[in-house]
């Protein structure tokens, strides 16, 4: 049992050790806006234009959600005259690049980030706090190997006692013969 | 005693923790003490009915009909207004699931160091800067995240919310970054709509005392001095709101930020988010994008149900009606739940981390359940001296 438990502990610290986090990046204001530093952990897996390629065409992307200009005015003072009623039947201008852009993520993951098994989360998912990047592959590695472990241990035990019990009953069986 | 897991789909607002309730099935998000909105409610729509059975039939007659059509018009707008802020989400941000949490105390404990025996750790604490100032962000013990600027924890709710303005009782809300706007068109509009009634009270009075005379008037339409009464007592009250609002709108700066003074004295930091122009400031806010909730209250997720298999549950309505054979019972997993599944309505004080531990699994059924890990110990809100202080100086 405490052979499982510690199975269990490495696999958790695998998971968390799989996991990066960009952070959002506060010095243009409470703009949504991630961090382009390329986190040190991806080093050996992606390549550092296409990372900063991926976090920057979201940034544009949240940019033009929450840009303050002439549609969003027009958009606002409508809504207002009409009580904003009228988004029950409209969708805002939001929700339809936030589609845009969970569009773009599952685009990323099937071109590049998979094939690397790597998985980015649409930030949406996380309250727009991070973007974060999971290790498939690691993850699926170190879980088959752990399993297939503890299958082995499992299988050799069982093997064991089916032994023991066989030899025990050899034993049994001759001390039974007349000799 | 051992017991079946069954799987049932449940809505995602059914499993989130604070305290907020939810009605019509998660659209409908609200403050748990709801009485005094409940109030409001009944004053305005007291108030306007009054208006709309006395004054409405005389005035229209003797001065114009378009009085009482535009006293419907606003007084309908009033309402969707107060509505709106009720029952939208004010911007609350969702707390983080274990892995994020886990690896932002793994990056806090990289920063800090060793910290000797016997010491308190360093306060919590993140500098940004934004727009050449520097911004102090505050980790908050409850929701495990570094808040983002203006963003602020409501006791009341037990959220972090956006751009957190106050949490407003004649509302049942706190008052955020998605439904500031609702909530200022709403004073302004209740403005206009008290001096409106209480205008027209007095008009009425007026005309019909130079008529009838003055005790007679007040005779026949009895209701004109309960609307004068509360028109009187709510005019100071929600037009001094409406003015210190606006004059908030006008420097971009919330309700909180003006009470604990973050941007006012001549040593402290100047207020990095406002355009420095009052129209540019108020188009921001009233004529902005319209956030999404990045709460998914109305999403799907799935749950894991202990059915007791006994022999005598009558009382268990998801179980069917024989009871399970004994043949099966060796086949069936036997597991314990790890948390009590207590609906959002009755979080008593003391199950709280278990509803958010059990709240931050339940989401991941997908992903292996383990243990919990052996992460480095989370500290408490007692052990950062400046979280202590803090505590005391809103209270």
């Amino acid at each position: 049992m405490a052979e499982t438990h510690s199975l269990q502990d490495m696999r958790q610290q695998a998971a968390v050790a799989a996991k990066v986090f960009i952070q959002r990046d506060y010095t243009n204001g409470t703009v949504c806006q991630f961090q382009t530093k390329f986190p040190s952990e991806l080093e050996t897996r992606l390549d550092k234009q296409q990372f900063e390629e991926t976090v920057r065409t979201l940034n544009n992307l949240y940019a033009e959600a929450e840009k303050l200009g002439s549609q969003s005015y027009i958009e606002g003072c409508l809504a207002c005259l009409t009580a904003y009623t009228v988004f029950l039947c409209m969708e805002t201008h939001y929700e339809k690049v936030l589609k845009k852009i969970t569009k773009y993520i599952q685009e990323q993951n099937d071109k590049i980030y998979a094939p690397r098994g790597l998985l980015l989360t649409d930030p949406i998912e996380r309250g727009l706090r991070v973007v974060s990047c999971t290790s498939v592959s690691v993850l699926a590695g170190i879980y088959s190997f752990l399993s297939s472990l503890s299958h082995v241990s499992t299988g050799t035990w069982i093997l064991s006692q089916t032994l023991s019990s066989c030899v025990d009953r050899g034993h049994h069986l001759r001390r039974q013969k007349p000799d | 005693m051992s017991a079946v897991m069954i799987t049932r789909k449940v809505r995602k607002w059914e499993k989130l923790p604070g305290k907020n309730t939810f009605c019509c099935d998660g659209r409908v998000m609200m403050a748990r003490q709801k009485g005094v909105f409940y109030l409001t409610l009944f004053l305005i729509v007291g108030t306007c009915s009054l208006f709309f059975a006395f004054e409405c039939p005389y005035l229209a007659v003797h001065l114009s009909p378009t009085i009482p059509v535009f006293a419907i018009v606003l007084f309908l707008f009033v309402l969707a207004m107060l509505l709106r802020t009720s029952f939208s989400d004010p911007g609350v941000l969702p707390r983080a699931l274990q892995e994020e949490a886990t690896f932002i105390e793994m990056e806090i404990e990289a920063a800090n160091g060793n910290v000797p025996a016997g010491q308190r750790p360093p306060p919590r604490i993140r500098n940004v800067q934004i727009n050449n100032q520097i911004v102090k962000l505050k980790y908050c013990y409850t929701c495990k995240i570094f808040r983002p600027p203006r963003a602020s924890h409501c006791s009341i709710c037990d959220n972090c919310v956006d751009r957190f303005d106050h949490h407003c009782p004649w509302v049942g809300n706190c008052v955020g970054k998605r439904n500031y706007r609702y909530f200022y068109l709403f004073t302004l509009s209740l403005s206009l709509l008290t001096i409106y009634i209480f205008t027209f009270d007095i008009v009425h009075v007026v005309m019909r005392s130079v008529d009838n005379g003055f005790l007679n008037t007040l005779k026949e339409t009895p209701g004109t001095v309960l609307e004068v009464l509360v028109c009187f007592f709510t005019l100071w009250s929600v037009v001094g709101l409406t003015g210190f609002h606006t004059y908030l709108l006008s420097l971009n700066q919330t309700t909180n930020e003006d009470i604990k003074g973050s941007w006012s004295g001549k040593n402290r930091v100047q207020n990095p988010y406002s355009h420095k122009n009052i129209i540019k400031n108020c188009c921001e806010v009233l004529c902005g994008p319209t956030y999404p909730s990045v709460l998914d209250r109305r999403g799907l997720t799935q749950e894991d149900l202990p059915v007791p298999v006994a022999s005598a549950a009558p009382s268990s309505s998801s179980s069917s009606s024989s009871p399970v054979p004994q043949t099966t019972h060796a086949v069936l997993c036997l597991q314990k739940t790890k948390a009590p599944l207590i609906p959002n309505k009755r979080t008593p004080d003391d199950a709280k981390p278990s509803i958010a531990a059990s709240a931050q699994k339940s989401p991941s059924p997908k992903e292996e359940n383990p243990p919990a890990p052996k992460a480095p110990p989370l500290a408490s809100p007692e052990m950062d001296v400046e979280t202590s202080i803090n505590k005391d100086k809103t209270h």
